[in-house]
């Protein structure tokens, strides 16, 4: 039979209208749509036998107890730990996260060597021993060159064993260029150091304050041990605690606060000042506290009177005169009050003056080392390791001054420095910095002038990371030795940020290393071991694992079986030991180095003529933005107003707006002396006319596709403004400029 | 079976939300997608396919500067009961009873297995609690290991929803059978928001047992559906007469006005409107 072409369409033709016709199709249609559901990609978790194992969380300083449940030997849900004197029982989201951590695709797996240019991506895998022996054989020639102070350590903590081995390392090696990640902490250590003449960790009691006055710390937006603070927010609330916040933007805080009192940005330390003013001259302080245990205060009160009149801090802050004096007296006149500054989540430093000048009220209201009160929190002691044996190369090598300038003739109590690092690093044959050593941070992203860090990082021959997960650091390394992330491995933790009374907890392994990692401290051992000599006699322990134990000896006991040893009967220090001050008592005035607490406005970057407008960043606890990234699931709970795609918004005063000629969404480029970016307008009346606010957290580069390449990086568009008399960071903000795109 | 039913007291599981102890920190909502397998995608910014049984809204006062006020509000699935018990929205249209609502202990089930994704659940929900999966989840190679075995993950093509933690409500109840007992105590039962909230503004109990917190708390007055006598306490959306179970605090006037749509002008809050 033969088949024209008339023949042929028809027959397709009719084909397709009859199948078209029956039910076929759409039988198929329906079958293969309930048959896609079926497939075997959607998973069915085994189930298994239920367990539970406590640990502590390390993602923040908050260091809470967590209780993580299993089954068999698969980690399923953490949760917080009950009756732990930091959470007992609540956890924030990212805490609430670990499990993407362990489990996520942005895990280093094995110990990864660069193969092309730094950046680009290209890593070979390379065995533990040859990656160490690598290592090892940089840093003996480093050393028999006779310049063993060329090697860094950027560490995020510097308490507990396993900083302080790396510490121990560096001294053994013969470099004193160990260096904390930089925090408001910083400050405060250093104005208690002047005022009090002690090196300890600030502490807030807040649980018993009454009154509480905060120069823009963010309490519940990730400051100091954020599930603490939720706890202590909470109590002030069923007590009806005053909280005061001040602040040019409704932060959460703020908006949670009694009273929300807008300031001109960076001019919280005036207002310090002018409150200062008022209970000075009404003589509302405690008469008691200040005869008894203050030094130069008739000196600093003649300064306070003449400087700082309401008037003249009117017009510096923006807040009106009536405001501040009542201000004053509510403080003066409450039981308990407490003042705390440092901005946002605490992770940047304040000026030294600034931070002074608050402590300074609280001596003034006499709540030092009381009840309600600021506390110099002396840490436990319970790291009793044998002395470092030093060699002549060591001893050489520690002569020499620190890189970051901290402890030299211009900042002498300054103990860490680290944004001032990136000047010092030049290129060529006297590079200061030969190798570099990052661990529990990620300087690459949280530092601002991300540029100008990553040019300064590219002349150091060598960096070496230890992270757990690719971030924007290991990124730029040239080996990662992944750590096991703190769900894998042993580590004691000491107090929280913040808090009053002593807390160790315990990080223990809840799995076992899901990849070919390593801990951190072993890693430091066989590199010491590797080094022989004196170093390597520094380190008598087989392994990190034994060295806990034998350091914390009965405690170590204690800690497996309760998880976390706490001094609930913490008293405040004596008073007659609390200040190592020359007169012995809390300083005004510090006449050794003419330290006093004084309102110094910082000078930061861009003239107002370029740049109409002020930029200033703002944290949020639903963006983590110190070395840990968002996982997934955090991401999840960024709100449509600060992330659009991958477009994040910059907050702006409808006023502002109008002026600039923006309204909601628009597209503009942010461009200030340090960088430009694009971002999307969203209108908020919660922040002061002028500025414009840029959450910190995003724009990251490195771990996953679930965080990278979202929203821009706030610290590519802000640089370090050097305090004169502290050499800590003090930009709180930067001039800027937004046109449309 | 059913004799043996109407011999059992009731209980009528509700949650407390205290506005001013909330911090909007979003654990509640994190807490939620880990304790119940949620899926996650690259893009999350856009919230109405973005899969949160428990969402956080962010609430302005609308004052201009310095005026202006925030507050955040939790919003997990309410599990209305409807005017006469068991008539919630959503229960009413699904043509599968692919979700239903428990007598005996309150809470709106999800059934996935049984769902065929028609989303008439989803428009007839006024709070917005119900999510559709338009794909199929997919874990990162790996990240499986941490998914739960007491709650099925959820394939594309249906609705899900917040259960309060129903395995948790199952896990308990098992636990107090093994232990010869019928009844659960208080801290028993808790949700997993309520767990891990930071700031402990979350308080879940029976509330029809006026020794638990919950109804300490709210004072749910039956006679009219479980409405609040505590005036700080609110429901959402009050006058819809859903007969949520889910309560707010609040101190602040304008957020307890936000709770519902008000003209401009109206001051009282009104007796609910009954329809149908």
């Amino acid at each position: 039979m033969k088949i024209g072409r008339r023949g042929f369409l028809s027959f397709v033709i009719g084909g397709a209208a009859g199948t078209a016709l029956s039910p076929l199709p759409w039988k198929l249609m329906d079958d293969s749509s309930i048959w896609t559901q079926m497939w075997p990609w959607t998973p069915v978790p085994e189930d298994g036998e239920a367990s539970y194992v406590n640990s502590v969380c390390t993602l923040c300083p908050g260091h809470c107890g967590i209780t993580v449940r299993k089954i068999d030997n698969r980690a399923v849900k953490i949760e917080g730990m009950k009756g732990h004197p930091v959470n007992n029982g609540g956890i924030c989201l990212l805490g609430l996260s670990g499990l993407q951590l362990l489990y996520g695709p942005m895990r280093v797996k094995t110990p990864l060597k660069r193969t092309g240019k730094r950046g680009q991506g290209q890593w070979e895998k390379i065995s533990w021993n040859d990656a160490v022996s690598e290592v090892v054989e940089k840093l003996r020639d480093i050393r028999s060159e006779g310049h063993p102070q060329t090697v860094g350590f950027i560490s995020g903590f510097d308490r507990g064993t396993v900083s302080r081995l790396f510490e121990r390392f560096l001294t053994a090696y013969g470099s004193p260029n160990f260096m904390r990640m930089p925090s408001v902490r910083d400050s405060y250590e250093l104005a208690q150091y002047l005022m009090q003449g002690v090196q300890a960790l600030p502490g807030f009691d807040f649980e018993n304050s009454d009154f509480v006055l905060s120069f823009g710390s963010g309490l519940i937006d990730g400051w100091g041990s954020p599930v603490r603070m939720s706890r202590v927010h909470s109590a002030w609330q069923s007590a009806g605690v005053k909280v005061i916040q001040i602040e040019p933007r409704l932060s959460n805080t703020a908006a949670k606060s009694d009273k929300w009192i807008p300031i001109n940005p960076g001019t919280e330390g005036a207002l310090a000042m002018g409150l200062a003013h008022v209970i000075v001259k009404e003589s509302l302080y405690d008469a008691d506290f200040i005869e008894n245990n203050v030094e130069g205060f008739f000196d600093w009160k003649n300064l306070v009177i003449d400087k700082y009149s309401p008037d003249t801090v009117a017009s510096i802050t923006g807040i009106d005169s009536r405001t501040i004096v009542v201000l004053a007296r509510g403080f003066a006149n409450a039981s308990k009050p407490l003042a705390v500054c440092g901005r946002g989540n605490g992770t940047t430093p304040v000026n030294i003056d600034e931070c002074m000048a608050v402590h300074a009220l609280n001596a003034l209201v006499g709540n030092i080392h009381k009840k309600g009160g600021v506390w110099a929190v002396s840490e436990p002691d319970y790291i009793n390791w044998p002395e470092i044996e030093m060699d002549a190369k060591a001893a050489a090598g520690m002569q020499h001054e620190r890189l970051d300038g901290a402890g030299s003739k211009t900042y002498p109590f300054t103990r860490y420095l680290l944004p001032r690092l990136p000047e010092t690093i030049d290129p060529g044959e006297k590079n200061p910095l030969q190798a570099l050593f990052v661990s529990g941070a990620n300087p690459l992203y949280t530092h601002p002038d991300t540029q100008a860090v990553r040019n300064a990082f590219d002349k150091i021959p060598l960096v070496v990371s230890f992270s757990s997960y690719m971030d924007e650091t290991a990124q730029n390394a040239d080996l990662i030795l992944p750590n096991h992330i703190y769900l894998e491995r042993y580590e004691e933790v000491p107090t929280p940020a913040g808090m009053i009374e002593p807390v160790i907890g315990l990080s223990r392994p809840v799995v076992e290393p899901q990849f070919n990692t390593r801990h951190v401290g072993d890693v430091i051992l066989q590199m010491a071991k590797g080094l022989g000599g004196s170093v390597a006699k520094t380190f008598p322990w087989d392994s990190y694992d034994s060295c806990l134990k034998e350091t914390l000896g009965d405690l170590w006991n204690y800690l497996i079986d309760k998880g976390f040893w706490s001094n609930t009967g913490a008293m405040p220090p004596f008073f007659g030991t609390s200040y190592e001050t020359a007169s012995g008592k809390f300083e005004l005035i510090n006449k050794d180095n003419g330290s006093i607490p004084q309102f110094k406005p910082v000078s930061i970057e861009g003239d107002e003529k370029d740049y109409p407008l002020l930029l200033i960043p703002y944290d949020s606890m639903r963006l983590a933005c110190g070395f840990i990234g968002d996982p997934p699931f955090v991401m999840k709970t960024v709100e449509d107003s600060i992330l659009k795609g991958k477009d994040v918004f910059v907050e702006l005063n409808p006023k502002t707006a109008r002026n600039q000629g923006l309204r909601e969404g628009q597209r503009v480029v942010l461009t200030t002396p340090k960088g430009k970016a694009e971002v999307k307008v969203h209108l908020f009346e919660g922040i002061m006319p002028g500025l414009v606010a840029l959450p910190r957290g995003l724009g990251h580069t490195g771990w996953d596709e679930y965080l990278a390449g979202k929203g821009i990086n706030f610290n590519t568009l802000i640089g370090p403004v050097e305090d004169p008399d502290s050499g800590l960071d003090a930009a709180w903000g930067i001039r800027a400029k937004l046109e449309k795109a | 079976m059913k004799e043996g039913r109407t011999h059992k007291r009731f209980q009528k599981f509700g949650m407390v939300i205290d506005l001013d102890k909330c911090t909007g920190c979003g654990s509640c909502m994190v807490a939620c997608m880990a304790e119940n397998n949620v899926p996650f995608r690259k893009d999350e910014s856009n919230k109405l396919l973005s899969i949160t049984w428990m969402r956080v809204y962010k609430l302005t006062n609308g004052m201009p500067f310095p005026e202006t006020d925030v507050c955040y509000l939790p919003r997990p699935c309410m599990q209305c009961a409807g005017q006469h018990e068991g008539h919630s929205p959503c229960v009413s249209v699904c043509p599968a009873i692919a979700t239903d609502y428990s007598m005996e202990s309150g809470i709106v089930s999800q059934i996935y297995t049984r769902c065929f994704g028609c989303r008439y659940c989803m428009a007839s929900c006024p709070y917005h609690a119900r999510y559709f999966n338009w794909w199929d989840p997919i874990w990162p190679d790996g990240m499986e290991k941490y998914l739960s075995p007491n709650v099925s993950p959820r394939m594309r093509g249906v609705v899900e929803k917040c259960s309060f933690c129903f395995h948790r409500y199952q896990r308990a109840k098992d636990r107090a059978y093994m232990e010869g007992r019928r009844e659960l105590q208080e801290d028993e039962y808790q949700t997993a928001c309520t767990q891990a909230c930071p700031a402990g503004a979350i308080t879940f109990g029976d509330l029809n047992n006026p020794k638990h917190a919950v109804s300490e708390m709210v004072e749910p007055d039956p006679k009219h559906s479980g409405r609040p006598k505590n005036p700080n306490a609110f429901r959402l959306l009050e006058r819809l007469g859903t007969n949520p179970k889910v309560y707010y605090l609040s101190s602040r006037e304008w957020v307890r006005r936000a709770g519902d749509n008000y003209l401009k002008n109206e001051k009282k809050v009104k007796k609910p409107v009954h329809h149908g």
